[in-house]
């Protein structure tokens, strides 16, 4: 078994630093997803899930094609660009939001490359965003992207999938900045009724080879499937059970309640 | 002057034609691809694999096709056209051809249901066949707008023990089909194979599907040679083919690439990929694409559902940028005509499809006077028919005083 080296991050690395002191102290880290410009109250909504005890919160650009997303946040991505929502629009929306804890974007790669990987890493930085998250673009695809996320100081999260055989999960979790994002099922995005059996499993081979943060994305839907993935992982993202109660209507206080609920669940450990 | 140094290589393990291609895909899908570049590498160079593969395209899909002197339109536009009849193929359309590779393959790998995307339903109905043949379950998406203007296809699929589920979200079109079962896959990959229906997606799809498409251009390289070998060297002037992923028409290309021939592909106005986008990833590779000023993919809008794509294969995106081909772009006004045009003068109906490729013959005949051109005749205008029937009533109707 080999374990990545801790190397402390020259510059940059408020995310991942953040997270590591966080699980220091003994918390399960939580990391709630919301689509930019969904609504008119979605910076709002990053606030409050922030307040109710996120540790970290993941913003999505909206794009037009994302392929790695189910239903929910394929239907909150249209009514982003319906509504007129652009990556800029998004990133000035964010700037200056003053969440209290470090922001990450997910986008898709078309997003960056259209606006030059470059500059696209500036304005993550600029708009006070410590990291990104692409989730079409791979290991073997991924270094042009590293070397303009790493220039600004921007952390890369990748994305660990069940079916990467060991060897490919080193170098995942080696490569990776952030956190690991350990997707927990076969599948893309969207609320399940039961946590997966591969969510822990994924986890679990992360763990082994990683000393960063793992947390497991894709079907953690409430704070009991939430408390079972943390029974190996770090830590969780929960997206589509979010935005569903978003898309619902619920604003910021629904998504606050149900962030706190989590957090609660969490905590009990 | 054509360059005839081109050629249609291997791309190496990373999949580039150039700056074009690669492998854009979420982590789950990565090992799926890598298996599948290794059995296609390992398949495409095994004799037994090869002739299973001929015997079915011979025996099942009817290849040879036939290449067709068009006498009577020839006369009237001042060149001499051939066809090269994919539309005489099992199916209706040159899908067959990667469709019988890609599930023999799938079986040899061992998985038992085969995913696909489709436009117009041509790709869909092959799958479905293929499917069929070989005894693998089959889900095919497509476009709700799709659905609409295809119910003989739709309906076919069916027949034929496919699934056709609908793709509602986005453009309702093949764009969306294609997300639809990307996503499928992603979560389906143990046991399913993507059968891909274009020169499209991640590596080592465009080149793999090229490879299975091969097989049109080499037949027309040697048809060609037969019929126009006494009066020169064998090789049309020109050779062109409709482009909307681009399969039909690197089929017929990887014929005469090496030679003097012109290349010309014809992509719709509403979808030119190459002649109206810039360089972007979609669907897993890098390619030119349709997109807004913030990478926002664009719908494309064709009468075709087969072209209604705002992206189109990595290796065509190369070729343009080498030289080696040009594209054309036509709009649904001249496919409407030209699809009329051949029905009535060689009796022959084409699918809206490759009518591109001959609406830009119709408006280039003085260009092309006097010189010999080779049409990739990809399919055959039943799907059509009754859409066709639709818009040409209500010119009527629009023409009535």
């Amino acid at each position: 078994m080999t374990l990545t080296p801790t190397a402390p991050e020259a510059v940059g690395a408020q995310l991942e630093a953040h997270l590591r002191s966080r699980r220091a102290a003994g918390r399960k880290l939580l990391v709630p997803y919301v689509t930019g410009g969904y609504g008119d109250d979605w910076v709002d909504v990053v606030r409050a899930v922030a307040d109710a005890g996120a540790d970290a919160v993941e913003v999505g650009v909206p794009f037009s094609d994302p392929v790695m997303d189910g239903p929910t946040i394929q239907r909150a991505s249209e009514l982003a660009l319906a509504a007129g929502a652009t990556p800029g629009s998004i990133l000035d929306q964010l700037h200056g939001s003053d969440a209290g804890v470090p922001l990450a974007v997910m986008t898709y790669y078309n997003i960056a490359d259209h606006w030059g990987l470059e500059r696209f890493a500036s304005e993550l930085a600029g708009a006070g965003v410590c990291a990104a998250i692409l989730p079409d673009v791979p290991l073997e695809e991924v270094g042009p992207w590293t070397a303009a996320a790493d220039a600004a100081a921007v952390e890369t999260v990748l994305l660990a999938a069940p079916t990467a055989p060991d060897a490919r999960l080193e170098r995942i979790c080696a490569r990776a900045r952030g956190f690991v994002y350990a997707v927990g099922l076969l599948g893309v995005t969207g609320a399940r009724s039961a946590l997966a059996a591969t969510a822990t499993e994924i986890a679990g081979r992360c763990k082994a080879v990683t000393d960063r943060p793992v947390l497991v994305g894709v079907g953690v839907s409430d704070a009991a499937q939430a408390r079972q993935a943390c029974t190996v992982a770090d830590g969780v993202v929960i997206g589509s059970a979010l935005v569903d109660r978003l898309l619902a209507g619920e604003g910021p206080d629904g998504a606050a309640r149900f962030v706190a609920e989590v957090r609660a669940a969490l905590d009990a450990g | 002057m054509a360059d005839p140094t081109v050629r249609l290589t291997d791309p190496g393990d990373a999949g580039r034609f150039g700056d074009f291609g690669g492998r854009y895909v979420p982590e789950t899908l990565v090992p799926a691809c890598q298996e599948l570049e290794a059995a296609f590498r390992a398949a495409w160079v095994d004799p037994a694999f090869r002739r299973e593969l001929d015997d079915l395209l011979r025996d099942y899909a009817g290849r040879p096709s036939p290449l067709t002197e068009c006498h009577r339109l020839s006369e009237q536009l001042g060149l001499r056209l051939l066809l090269k009849r994919e539309d005489l193929n099992h199916t209706g359309s040159h899908k067959i051809n990667n469709v019988l590779g890609q599930a023999l393959l799938a079986r040899r790998m061992g998985k038992t249901r085969l995913v696909a995307e489709t436009g117009a339903g041509q790709h869909g109905v092959a799958t479905a066949t293929a499917a069929a043949l070989l005894g693998m379950t089959c889900t095919v998406y497509m476009g709700e707008v799709d659905i609409e203007r295809q119910a003989l296809n739709v309906f076919r699929m069916r027949l034929l023990g496919a699934e056709v589920r609908p793709a509602s979200s986005g453009s309702r079109t093949l764009k969306d089909a294609v997300n639809e079962a990307m996503r499928d896959w992603v979560a389906t990959v143990g046991d399913t194979h993507y059968c891909l229906g274009s020169v499209m997606g991640p590596h080592p799809y465009p080149w793999m599907v090229r490879e299975l498409h091969r097989v049109i251009g080499d037949e027309a390289r040697a048809q060609c040679a037969a019929l126009l070998g006494a009066d020169g060297d064998g090789v049309p002037d020109v050779v062109t083919a409709c482009v909307g992923g681009g399969s039909n028409a690197i089929g017929i290309f990887s014929g005469f690439v090496d030679t003097r021939a012109e290349l010309v592909g014809v992509e719709p106005a509403g979808g030119a990929a190459v002649g109206r986008g810039v360089p972007g990833v979609v669907h897993g590779s890098r390619s030119y694409l349709l997109q807004d000023e913030w990478g926002q993919v664009l719908e494309a809008e064709s009468i075709s559902a087969g072209l209604d794509y705002p992206g189109v294969g990595p290796e065509h995106s190369w070729l343009a940028d080498v030289g080696r081909a040009r594209y054309e772009q036509v709009t649904d006004a001249e496919v409407i005509e030209a699809f009329q045009v051949l029905s009535r003068t060689e009796g022959i109906i084409p699918a809206l499809e490759p009518a591109h490729a001959l609406a830009w013959i119709l408006r280039a005949s003085d260009e092309l006077s006097g010189r010999t051109v080779l049409l990739n005749l990809s399919g055959r205008g039943d799907k059509d028919v009754g859409q066709m029937m639709d818009v040409l009533a209500d010119r009527l109707a629009e023409e009535r005083p």
